[in-house]
């Protein structure tokens, strides 16, 4: 069959009127009319660290000590190779540009605790070439340890460290095991997993629980009414580094 | 005619017994093919598969199984006979092969694979290491 100029035209001028009547076709308005109204049914998991609160007890490790346990995170004594899920660092090191010489430089050595800021925009995940790392729906940066291929891009992108490399067997740095865990094996990266095997069970991720000051809060983001939201209304709270851009979801009270 | 009968066919008699040494090696040593023997669990009330199909393609159950889990985290499994687990090597699986080393590795070490699970995963106290 042939078409001639005249009919192409007519079908045409169909088609397009067709697109316009309503519920003929996805059109921008009505899946912009699905979404309002509603509430966002995912989570997004946050992290609020009490910083002034967490200060007063300067030689308080449990959090670290239980996210070590529950997780088989080896201690290293070598710094070269050591792994590091949650751990502490002098201010003037997580906050770069937030000390000065006139500024309290008895802060600036005050530790602050460290974790994988689980970031919106993560810099760590676009680089990865093995997709062993990506960012769930709830936020959380995941890693896919069977997946990592161990060149350490991820490491190189990430700006707050959050990252460690297994140079050596992990498993002879261990004191002890547990078992509802992996550990991970040489040529592999790995990082915090916000507890998302407790998350799963509506458990707070280990951090969050152990503290004995309750110091760190967790929660969900998404929704203006959760306690973690409140809490960032009501006190000033920073964040690492934001001027690059990584959107990072860990924040600290101050 | 076959020229240089006796040393042709006396070598192809000497080639013979070299190519077959190794299975009458294992005549002679009584080592002949057989099955490991696996320690199977007691009163577990079954595998999530039909044995049958564990045997054939438990590695590609349990590949899935680590996808849904750590890509999806789709944990909970329905078994063929409609039973709850949890999609994990360690609490599901060694849950009721408590001896490692009489179920895995028997086998693995019989049909000559060294499955890297157990670089990460680790065998719950009972089982061997």
């Amino acid at each position: 069959m042939s078409i001639d100029r005249r009919f192409f035209f007519k079908l045409a001028g169909l088609t397009a009127l067709a697109a316009e009547v309503p519920g003929a076709g996805a059109t921008p308005e009505n899946s912009g009319k699905k979404g309002a109204g509603e509430a966002p049914k995912t989570t997004r998991w946050g992290i609020a660290i009490d910083l002034p609160l967490c200060h007063e007890h300067p030689d308080c490790r449990v959090c670290m000590e239980a996210c070590n346990k529950g997780h088989n995170v080896p201690s290293i004594p070598d710094s070269r190779h050591e792994v590091k899920w949650i751990w502490k660092e002098k201010f003037s090191h997580a906050f770069p540009g937030q000390t000065g010489r006139y500024l309290s430089s008895e802060l600036a050595e005050k530790p602050v605790m460290m974790l994988c800021n689980h970031c919106d925009a993560p810099a760590c995940v676009g680089v990865c070439p093995t997709q062993a790392t990506w960012k769930r729906e709830d936020g959380v940066v995941m890693m896919d340890w069977h997946r990592c291929i161990g060149c350490r891009y991820c490491i190189a992108a990430c700006p707050y460290g959050s990252r460690s490399f297994n140079w050596v067997d992990p498993r002879g740095y261990l004191k002890e095991q547990n078992a509802d865990f992996p550990t991970r094996s040489t040529g592999v990266v790995e990082k915090c997993n916000l507890c998302e095997e407790r998350l799963a069970e509506n458990k707070p991720p280990l951090c969050v629980e152990t503290c004995p000051y309750g110091a760190i809060h967790y929660g969900d983001l998404s929704k203006p009414d959760s306690p973690l939201r409140k809490l960032l209304d009501e006190r000033f709270a920073i964040r690492r580094k934001p001027g690059l851009g990584t959107e990072p979801q860990v924040y600290y009270l101050v | 005619m076959l020229y240089d009968a006796g040393k042709i066919l006396a070598g192809l008699a000497i080639f013979l017994v070299l190519v077959t040494a190794p299975i009458w090696w294992n005549v002679a040593t009584g080592a002949d093919a057989q099955a490991p023997e696996l320690v199977m669990p007691q009163d577990q009330g079954g595998c999530v598969l039909p044995s049958g199909e564990m045997r054939a393609s438990h590695m590609e159950l349990l590949n899935d199984w680590r996808d849904l889990v750590v890509r999806d985290g789709d944990r909970i499994m329905i078994t063929w006979d409609g039973r709850e687990k949890r999609r994990s090597l360690t609490a599901s699986c060694l849950g009721c092969h408590s001896d490692r080393e009489k179920f895995c590795d028997r086998c693995h070490d019989y049909v000559g694979v060294t499955p890297y699970c157990w670089d990460c995963h680790i065998t719950p106290i009972g089982g061997a290491s």
